[in-house]
This record gives C-alpha cells, sequence and structure tokens, in this order.
C-alpha cells in the first residue's frame, strides 16, 4: 500500500533526532511534509491539508517530547489527535421527531449509493424495533422505482411509489402522509442522483424539503471520492443545509479522505457508513476509526 | 492586460491546480520538475507560456490522439468492467447507440444479474436504441448469461457484443475470479473476436482509480478506460497518472445522463479543461 507506513517514514525523517528534546521547526517541517503526502494520498483536499498542517506544526513546535515516545510518536499523536478533533469524536445519531413519523431525505451525486442506503437504513430500524416505509421519488434514473421495490421486498419493509409521472415533490408528501396512514414511524425518501451544479435538480430538492420538513437531510458520499467532495458536499449543505453525511464503499481500500474535507467544509457530523452491497451492511460511523484509516495506520 | 512572472508562486498555483484535479502529488510533482526544465530550455518568461507548456505536457502524457471504441474488426465482444455505481450501465446504454449510430448492428448482455433491478435498467437502455438484451434471471450464472449471449450473437450476426458486469470492487477477491473465468469463456467461445475490455472510471474518483485500474488489470486485459461524470466539477485527472504509469489510455468520456452524452476522447480537450 502507498504508505503502509506513515509511521515508518516519519520515524525515517527523524532518525538523526535521537532520545528526547524539544521538536525544532525544521524536525516539524520534515515531518509536515511526510503527513502532507499522507493526507494527499488519502484524497484529503488539498486547501483542507495545508490548513491542518499549519495547525498540526503550530502545536507541534517547541513542544517537549515525551518520556515514553520517540519524537515521530510525538507528531503523530499530535497529527491523530487533531484528525480526531476535526473529524468529531463521537458517534451521531439520527434526528428523532418528537412527532412521528420522522422524515429522513436522501440526497448526493449519481451512483453515491443512496438507494442501497436507504434499504440498510430501513433495515437497521426494523431490527430497532421501528416501523419505516421507503419512499420512491428518483423518477429519472432508469428502473429507479424497481431497484427500490427489489431491496424493500428483500427486508419486507413497504415501499411507496406514484410511478416515474408524478414529481417528486409530490411523491415525497404523498409519501409522508402515507406513512401517517399505514403507521410507519420513518419515512426515508430515495432521490434521484444529481450533480450539485445542476441548478434545476437542486431546486426540486429545495422544494421537497421545504413541503415535507425532514428531521434529517442525509448526504450520500463515496468514500472514493477525490478533490471535488468538497465542492460537492459545499453546494449540497448551502443549498439544502444537511444535516448528517453518509459515507459508503468503506469496504473498499479507499484511504477515504474525502470524510475529512466534508466534515472540514461542513462541519455536518457522519452519521453512518456503508461497508458492503448487502443490506446489512451498515455501520455508525467512528470518527476515531477514520482518522486511523486515513493515515494508513 | 499586463502578464505575470515566471516565478515560484506561479509553479506553487500550477501544483496546485494539478492536484485539485485528482492527478496525485507523485504524477503532479513529475509534471512540475518536467516544467521546469523546459521553462529554463525554452526560456520562457511569461505566464501564459508557461500555462501553454504545461497543457503540451499533460497531452503528451496522454497521448496525442482523438480516440474511440470503433471495433478493428467484427464480431466485437466488450467487456465492461468497474467498481460500483461508477456508470457501467448508463455508458453501455450510451455506448449501443453510438456503435448503431456508426452503422454496427448491437447487442447487449445482461451480466449483472447481482444488482436489484440491474437487468431491468439495461433493458431499459436497449428499448431506448432497440437493440436486443440477453438476459436471465436475477441471480443467474453470469458467465452463462455471457455464454449465451455470444451464441446468439454469432447466429444473428452481430457486429458488436457488449457486456454489463456486476460493480465490484477490486478487494473482492472471488467477484474478480468471476471476471476471470468470463474472459475465458469469452475466449474459449470466440477466439477470433476483436475483444476489448473496458474499465469504467468515475471522474470524481481520487487516488483509489489506479489501485482499481492495477487490479482489474490482474484479472482482465484492459484495453482501454471510459471516464464518466465529467459534467460535474471533477477533473478526473486520475487519468494521466493512469495513462502514464499503466499504459491503459481513455477511450471515451461520459459528460451527462442521457443517451447522448457520450464523447471520444480528446486530450486536447480534456487538457483545456483541467487548466
Ligand atoms: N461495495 C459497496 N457497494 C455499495 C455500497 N453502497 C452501495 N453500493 C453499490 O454501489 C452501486 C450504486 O448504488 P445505488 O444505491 O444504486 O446508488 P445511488 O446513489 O442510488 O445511484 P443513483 O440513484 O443512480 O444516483 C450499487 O452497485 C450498489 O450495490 C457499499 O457500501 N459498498
Ligand atoms: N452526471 C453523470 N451521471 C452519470 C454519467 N454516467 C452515469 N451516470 C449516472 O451514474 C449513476 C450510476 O450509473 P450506472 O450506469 O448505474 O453505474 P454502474 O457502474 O452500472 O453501477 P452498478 O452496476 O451498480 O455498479 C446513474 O445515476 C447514472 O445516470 C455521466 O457521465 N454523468
Ligand atoms: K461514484
Ligand atoms: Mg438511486
Ligand atoms: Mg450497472
Amino acid at each position: 500500500m502507498a504508505f503502509e507506513g506513515l509511521s515508518s517514514k516519519l520515524q525515517e525523517a527523524f532518525k538523526k533526532l535521537k532520545g528526547k528534546g524539544k521538536l525544532t521547526e525544521k524536525d516539524v517541517k520534515d515531518a509536515m511534509r511526510e503527513v502532507k503526502l499522507a493526507l494527499l494520498e488519502a484524497d484529503v483536499n488539498y486547501k483542507v491539508v495545508k490548513d491542518f498542517i499549519n495547525t498540526v506544526s503550530e502545536r507541534s513546535v517547541g513542544q517537549e517530547v515525551m518520556e515514553s515516545l520517540t519524537p515521530a510518536q510525538h507528531v503523530i499523536k499530535i497529527v491523530n489527535e487533531e484528525l480526531v478533533t476535526l473529524m468529531g469524536k463521537t458517534e451521531s445519531k439520527l434526528n428523532v421527531s418528537s412527532m412521528p413519523p420522522t422524515i429522513i431525505m436522501f440526497v448526493g451525486l449519481q451512483g453515491a449509493g443512496k438507494t442501497t442506503m436507504t434499504g440498510k437504513l430501513a433495515l437497521y430500524l426494523k431490527k430497532h424495533n421501528k416501523k419505516p416505509l421507503l419512499v420512491a421519488a428518483d423518477v429519472y434514473r432508469p428502473a429507479a422505482i424497481k431497484q427500490l421495490q427489489v431491496l424493500g421486498n428483500q427486508i419486507d419493509v413497504p415501499v411507496f411509489s406514484l410511478g416515474d409521472k408524478v414529481s417528486p415533490v409530490d411523491i415525497a408528501k404523498a409519501g409522508v402522509e402515507n406513512a401517517k396512514k399505514i403507521g410507519a414511524d420513518y419515512v426515508i425518501i430515495d432521490t434521484a442522483g444529481r450533480l450539485h451544479i445542476d441548478e434545476q435538480l437542486m431546486d426540486e430538492l429545495k422544494n421537497i424539503k421545504e413541503a415535507i420538513n425532514p428531521n434529517d437531510i442525509m448526504l450520500v458520499v463515496d468514500a472514493m471520492t477525490g478533490q471535488d467532495a468538497v465542492n460537492v458536499a459545499e453546494q449540497f449543505n448551502a443549498s439544502l443545509d444537511i444535516t448528517g453525511v453518509i459515507l459508503t464503499k468503506l469496504d473498499g481500500d479507499t484511504r477515504g479522505g474525502a470524510a475529512l474535507s466534508i466534515r472540514a467544509v461542513t462541519g455536518k457530523p457522519i452519521k453512518f457508513a456503508g461497508v458492503g452491497e448487502k443490506l446489512s451492511d451498515l455501520e455508525v460511523f467512528h470518527p476515531d476509526r477514520m482518522a486511523s484509516r486515513i493515515l494508513g495506520m | 492586460s499586463f502578464s505575470r512572472p515566471v516565478d515560484e508562486e506561479l509553479l506553487e498555483e500550477l501544483e496546485e491546480a494539478l492536484i485539485m484535479s485528482d492527478i496525485g502529488f507523485q504524477t503532479t510533482t513529475d509534471i512540475i520538475n518536467l516544467l521546469r526544465k523546459r521553462i529554463k530550455e525554452k526560456k520562457v518568461s511569461d505566464a501564459e507560456e508557461v500555462k501553454k507548456l504545461l497543457k503540451e505536457i499533460i497531452i503528451e502524457l496522454l497521448g496525442n490522439e482523438v480516440r474511440n471504441i470503433l471495433p478493428e474488426k467484427t464480431l466485437a465482444v466488450y467487456m465492461v468492467v468497474g467498481v460500483n455505481g461508477v456508470g457501467k450501465t448508463t455508458s453501455i446504454g450510451k455506448m449501443a447507440a453510438y456503435l448503431k449510430n456508426k452503422g454496427y448492428k448491437v447487442m447487449l448482455a445482461a451480466g449483472d444479474t447481482f444488482r436489484a433491478a440491474a437487468i431491468d435498467q439495461l433493458e431499459v437502455w436497449g428499448n431506448r436504441s432497440g437493440i436486443d438484451v440477453i438476459k436471465h434471471q436475477e441471480g443467474a450464472d453470469p458467465a452463462a448469461v455471457i455464454f449465451d449471449a455470444i451464441q446468439s450473437a454469432k447466429a444473428k450476426k452481430i457486429d458488436v457484443l457488449i457486456c454489463d458486469t456486476a460493480g465490484r470492487l477490486h478487494n473482492k477477491k472471488n467477484l474478480m475470479e468471476e471476471l476471470r473465468k468470463i474472459n475465458k469463456i469469452i475466449e474459449r467461445e470466440c477466439p477470433d473476436a476483436y475483444k476489448q475490455t473496458l474499465l469504467v472510471l468515475d471522474a470524481t474518483t481520487g487516488q483509489n482509480a489506479t489501485i482499481q485500474a492495477k487490479q482489474f488489470m490482474e484479472v482482465s486485459d484492459v484495453n482501454g478506460i471510459i471516464l464518466t461524470k465529467l459534467d460535474g466539477t471533477a477533473k478526473g485527472g486520475i487519468v494521466i497518472a493512469i495513462n502514464n504509469e499503466l499504459k491503459i489510455p481513455v477511450k471515451m468520456i461520459g459528460v451527462g445522463e442521457g443517451i447522448e452524452d457520450l464523447q471520444e476522447f480528446d486530450p486536447t480537450a480534456f487538457a483545456n479543461a483541467l487548466l
């Protein structure tokens, strides 16, 4: 793997520096080069990397190196702490409505994993003795409705659809009404993938939001996303004021630096992670684990 | 307008632009070093000229020719592979229309028997351009679907058979082995066919795309890349690293979800969009 060893590279950078002492500006600069490389290789956004390096450098220069750690270990410790701070320290929960049903809307780029994730979340809720309803509001992608129906069928969760000739706003509204009628306590709305720069389709999402007032608006993001993750997240957030992020395809071998970028630019928590194609492949997101993954440690 | 000087600041800006386009740190460094050398050799002192030089380097790295997926002979069998959600099925729908417009007789094989409604999705695309789709049930053996499709393509004197496959992450060993098995069947059933494996990459993907390419190369002879979703703000710079390092050329690009949103790959246009 590209940098299985940020640790070993840092050891290398500090080879000359034996024993304990203070970290000088020069030591830190050498180390930061390696950290920067590691973060860029992990797809963390360039601007986010720069800010991050500044923060870590400031904290590191002049630090007493603790007895139990080598200078390399010490810098790694600081890097890790700052990463965890940035990622958010604790797990985040769903926003639950005081008056059921709780409405959750999924948005994101094409192919990110939204539809699959609606199925996963429905199964997760079902396992927690909730009664979810899936709503098929993607009227554009070929066979999107069928896809959701197949998934709903697999987990025995009802799927509300009005076909693909009705506007997504009307489908969403009718979906929420239907949830009330059948006594579902969660409504999960699948929307079509779209580009953050597609004004018309972004307006459609705003209109859905306006119409149904969701408790959670989840931006679903592919963990393999590169530098563009910040553009996507910034614009979805600016249009919709998202409440959370879901990272998919973490079962791959990507470092997942997008997680850090998105967190840094939106400040919104990552709530869940998709770790496979099966509907049971859902995990509650652990920010601290993500920090280690990004650094390859 | 007055021109800016050629200094470190300019080079840093260009470096930043390259990294932001997902080219990757190593390839970016290589490119900037080469650029420095050429600036010196050619005694360039104008910032706009530097930009031009940089574009030239990128175009060289990509191989300066417009490329496409037209078959060299028929029967041609195209396998379309890639990780989940990159745009395989959609690209096949567009490719089919593109090839049909060029006068080829095209057939599709629904080799993704796994993803919910993947077969229906491909059928919608087949219908859009009036092209037959060979399919089995959801859950069927993909190799058997491909086998049937080849027989049918031979019988109907098809020019190009395009096979959809399920999205698979390259680190899933058994799924990658499945591709190897399908390749063997194609090799056995039509040894004289013009065979192409096209890897679909999503332009929004970062550094992981290189690993994807490497792993798919292990089980298939990957002949080309289809780079999708270039209609967004992602630049897809990683293909420069892949072309450079792994010698897999980009052949087509996806620029939207419509049937006509597929274009032949033009390195010059790509470089222009990048900077
Ligand atoms: N390996 C893996 N595959 C996933 C994961 N989540 C989704 N997928 C796959 O990614 C592909 C795209 O998933 P979809 O759920 O259709 O994505 P989408 O965002 O709804 O796509 P559009 O509606 O077209 O925008 C499918 O092949 C899914 O099986 C995951 O966590 N891991
Ligand atoms: N904007 C844009 N969207 C695209 C492009 N190509 C494909 N898509 C969209 O990306 C999503 C996923 O496309 P698919 O063709 O289903 O991808 P796939 O690789 O077959 O997915 P799996 O079979 O699930 O692995 C769909 O919503 C497509 O409409 C493109 O060039 N631009
Ligand atoms: K994607
Ligand atoms: Mg979907
Ligand atoms: Mg597909």
